[in-house]
């Protein structure tokens, strides 16, 4: 056992806890980062698992990634490389696809197959959700005001909040309004008769939610995927070279140029709290650091309910925690294929293979994928967002073979007659998925070496989420802005004196965007006094 | 001295028009821009598909981009060396066989007419290979020497494979020894083929010199083995990103080839170019020594330097301010560097900007936002060249991606 003192301790290296500890040690404080897995990254890792190849094994494409967090912390020169990939498609039960060319004029023609009215509605469509992203993005790196406490700089960002809604125009307003408390389904019926491109489009209205495609709520999750962007190109994806860990993998560099100190292997029993003020940590192992800055980076209900003594928080507090819907929908399986799989009448050459790839062609489909979620059933006829990252990638994989990367939506935390996700259950989620995707692509079960599937249960076990929630607890309206993760408590800051959350729990939530990472730094070091560092401080 | 002519052998009959390079029916089907533009008399391309994917296959993957329109000059006989070290201001003495050299050439006053890679195969035989014409330059410098002088521009085809896959690709085409080739290293590999490990992106990437008549044959070894690799081709757009980022500068672009000048004041000295260490006063005479000497005297009356700007706009064409107010130059490249993540740009500065005053520069932007012209006064720190750096680059024997 051993006492070490620290100005600041980070629990758990996820990309928000580094960046969180890039900031701090950027200061020049004494920065510790304590990680319960022996390799960092959290849910931004890259593993080999089978040999030569490497998995992006949660999170696998990059968008939401604050630019000014990567400037700031200068990630591109600690070797982060995001490389945009171009297009995606829906493949058909009939055969056809829909194909979601990036060059906007394919695109059009590409639409035109489908329903000439749905061309010039896709323009509208984009031009809206633009501006929507337009609005929000400045927002993600301030902490949100809170409406009742009235502190000049809650006034203060009332006021930047409602300037930027008035500057929107009157009809956009009202439109705003709806469109935040809408779902999916209706939003792209607005606009849509296509129900593939229906069905192509709103995929990101559910992707990590336990909601369905007519869920109110999901219109702003479809927005959550779209105001991110690579090089300024709004609502593009990429790929990290080498898999997401690279992410993870440039930030713990950067942390460790500007002096900082990682223990991996080293988990956490529970933070030491003295008359309401924090003092350190206390590692499972016994070993005790202390520090008057502690940051966690674990999702809310894991923070309060699983690390702090109940006796230490106010009792509202700890019912909003409660309340805190984090509930697990989605399953990931990485593959590690013998070389390139074909898809039924498309040429292997076709652009959008390298794209997100999907095979639910309407709406009605994906609400009944939903249905299985709520009976305690995976879906029997899942939605996934599937990605061969390979066809980009050089580093992942021996030259002319390939990795898979599947999002699979919809799994649930609880199964039914509190079956277990673990032996045959996880083994039937997987052969589901394959076999869907064998109706698609002839070849695709015949080249598989190796897979690596995982279950709600699994992603929490593995990387700490709360029921495997990949946002750190779910993105509907009830749960953004003031109200993330508790009303009151939007400010990074916790009734515990000096203990702070910096996940994705809080403002303005998943995704591996580091802006809950950054702006939990801004305010720890407001409150030490500390003049920060460039733009984000 | 022997003092006769330098003999003349003129390469294939002058074709007419805008012409194909030897590798244009390979490119060709690639093209889905159909964006093509003229250079040296050749067609070439701009972008086959989108100038972002064949950027980033350059950092990411193995690309090829046609180099045949290049001038090239092969200097040859017993006088080549001294020809060579008369016409460039670095010394041709220093640089061991089969290397490449980077260099610059100047007039009498020491301005630059071009720059350019210097390859020596012996003391007797050399390639110039550059942007702009100089076949008549290397008579007039080459007056009264025992050499050859030979435009190879048309019969030696060239491809240009950058990218951090490219050494794996040439392996896979199995060009053995080139894990051995260090950087600015060249080696026969076939007949009528060399390989050189130069290029303009700054990163792991090769240079392939063949026969025109051998071009085909090239290409079919050579495009096969990259299929695992990520290879494409890419046109000139692209790699004008990757140039910017690398901190190579572009005749026309970041300085004006003092023989294409109407006004005499539009010449730079490679001290302005920021070159100076390409200047070997002690190895002889050479073509513009004396005002090359005056000029170090003098000081740079500008200098070309690498700018770091805040924001994303790219400064492209914007003017430089010190103290947002006084004009110091003006930018001559730039964009926004998708891989080092930084806002970059070449500018201009007079001097004492650049030279002593090296703080408080500002950069105005002008920028389009939906049919409206903005403007943004950023700021800019001279920031060191080149931009991109990596290890891949110069790594012996090179990584496989």
């Amino acid at each position: 056992m051993k006492t070490e003192q620290y100005d600041a301790i980070v629990v758990g290296a996820g990309h928000n806890g580094l960046a969180t500890g890039c900031y701090l040690a950027k200061s020049g404080l004494k920065v510790l980062i304590v990680e319960r897995n022996d390799y960092i990254g959290g849910a931004a890792v890259s593993r080999e698992l089978y040999s030569g190849w490497t998995y992006s094994n949660c999170s696998y494409v990059c968008s939401l990634l604050r630019p000014e967090v990567v400037r700031d912390l200068d990630l591109a020169r600690h070797g982060l490389q995001v490389i945009p990939y171009e297009s995606g498609a829906t493949f058909m039960s009939n055969g056809d696809h829909f194909a979601y060319y990036s060059d906007h004029d394919a695109l059009r023609r590409e639409i035109a197959r489908h329903s000439k009215k749905d061309v010039d509605a896709y323009d509208r469509y984009s031009k809206f959700v633009t501006k929507q992203c337009r609005f929000i993005k400045p927002l993600l790196l301030r902490t949100p005001p809170d409406p009742v406490r009235f502190r000049p700089r809650d006034i203060q960002e009332l006021l930047y909040l409602g300037k930027r809604f008035h500057d929107l125009g009157a009809r956009d307003m009202a439109d705003t309004l709806r469109f935040y408390t809408m779902s999916v389904g209706e939003f792209l019926d607005e606009f849509f008769e296509s129900e593939v491109i229906k069905a192509h489009l709103a995929g990101s209205g559910i992707i990590g939610t336990g909601l369905g495609v007519y869920s109110p709520g999901t219109a702003y999750v479809l927005l959550h995927h779209y105001m991110g962007e690579v090089d300024g190109s709004i609502g593009a994806w990429g790929f990290t070279r080498g898999g997401m860990g690279g992410v993870s993998k440039a930030l713990g560099k950067a942390f460790e140029a500007s002096g900082g100190t990682i223990k991996a292997g080293s988990a956490l029993d529970r933070f030491l709290i003295k008359n309401g003020k924090v003092e350190g940590v206390v590692l499972e192992n016994g070993d005790t650091y202390t520090a008057n800055t502690v940051v966690s980076n674990m999702d809310v209900r894991r923070t309060f309910l699983n690390h702090v003594e109940d006796g230490e928080l106010p009792g509202d507090f700890v019912k909003a925690v409660k309340r805190f819907k984090i509930r697990g929908s989605s399953g990931k399986i990485n593959i590690a294929l013998d070389g390139a799989p074909t898809f039924n009448n498309i040429p292997g050459t076709a652009n959008f293979l390298r794209g997100d790839l999907h095979a639910s062609e309407s709406l009605d489909e994906l609400e009944r994928a939903y249905d299985a979620w709520k009976e305690g059933r995976w879906s029997e006829d899942p939605y996934f967002d599937m990605l061969i990252p390979t066809h980009v990638d050089p580093t992942m994989t021996p030259p002319g073979k390939h990795m898979m990367t599947l999002f699979i939506q919809y799994a649930p935390y609880e199964l039914a007659n509190g079956e277990s996700w673990d032996g045959p259950n996880r083994d039937a989620f997987a052969d589901t998925v394959i076999d869907k995707i064998a109706r698609y692509s002839p070849d695709f079960k015949d080249l598989i070496l190796h897979k690596e599937v995982r279950t709600p249960w699994d992603i929490e076990r593995e990387v700490g989420l709360t029921e495997g929630n990949i946002f750190q607890g779910e993105l509907t309206f009830d749960q953004l802005l003031f109200n993330r993760p508790v009303p009151g408590y939007a400010d990074y800051r916790s009734p515990i004196r000096g203990l702070y959350l910096c996940g994705s729990s809080a403002h303005p939530g998943g995704g591996v965007m580091a802006a809950p990472g950054a702006n939990a730094a801004r305010e720890v070091l407001s409150d030490l006094g500390r003049k920060g560092f460039g733009r984000a401080a | 001295m022997t003092g006769h002519r330098p003999n003349l052998k003129d390469g294939l009959p002058v074709r007419r028009g805008l012409v194909e390079t030897p590798f244009d029916r390979h490119l060709r089907p690639f093209s889905l821009a159909e964006d093509w533009m003229p250079w040296a008399g050749f067609v070439s391309a701009r972008r086959f598909e989108t100038v972002e994917a064949e950027y980033f296959a350059i950092r990411n993957q193995a690309t090829l981009f046609d180099i045949s329109p290049m001038h090239k000059y092969a200097i040859t006989g017993r006088d080549a060396l001294a020809v060579v070290n008369r016409l460039v201001t670095r010394n041709a003495a220093k640089l061991g066989d089969n290397r490449v050299g980077y260099t610059v050439w100047c007039d009498e006053d020491g301005s630059v007419i071009d720059d350019g890679t210097l390859f020596r195969f012996s003391e007797t035989e050399f390639q110039l290979c550059c942007q702009e014409p100089q076949y008549s330059w290397l008579h007039d410098i080459a007056w009264g020497f025992d050499v050859t002088i030979e435009d190879q521009s048309d019969t030696i085809a060239g491809l240009a494979l950058q990218g951090p896959t490219s050494f794996a690709v040439l392996k896979e085409a199995g060009f053995d020894g080139v894990e051995n080739l260090k950087p600015f290293g060249i080696m026969d590999v076939a007949s009528g083929l060399k390989i050189s490990r130069t290029g303009f992106t700054g990163d792991l990437g090769y240079e392939l010199w063949v026969e025109a008549s051998k071009a085909d044959e090239l290409w079919d070894r050579l495009w096969p083995a990259g299929q695992n690799y990520g290879l494409r081709p890419i046109g000139g757009e692209a790699l004008d990103m990757a140039r910017i980022e690398a901190g190579f500068i572009a005749a026309r672009v970041d300085f004006q080839p003092i023989h294409d000048a109407q006004r005499p004041s539009r010449g730079r000295t490679p001290f302005e170019l920021g070159l100076d260490w390409l200047v070997d006063f002690e190895k002889g005479h050479f073509n513009g020594r004396r005002a090359l000497l005056e000029a170090q005297r003098r000081g740079p009356r500008t200098l070309l330097v690498g700018l770091e700007i805040e924001g994303h706009k790219p400064a492209r064409d914007a003017f430089v301010y010190h103290g947002k107010k006084k004009e110091a130059g003006h930018v001559t490249s730039a964009l926004w560097s998708p891989t080092c993540k930084r806002n970059l740009a070449l500018a201009e500065l007079r001097a004492p900007y650049g030279v002593s005053v090296k703080d408080d520069l500002w950069v105005e932007i002008y920028h389009p936002k939906e049919g409206k012209w903005e403007k943004v006064m950023a700021q800019a720190k001279i920031a060191e060249r080149p931009f991109f750096k990596n290890k891949r680059r110069s790594a012996t024997p090179p990584g496989l991606f």
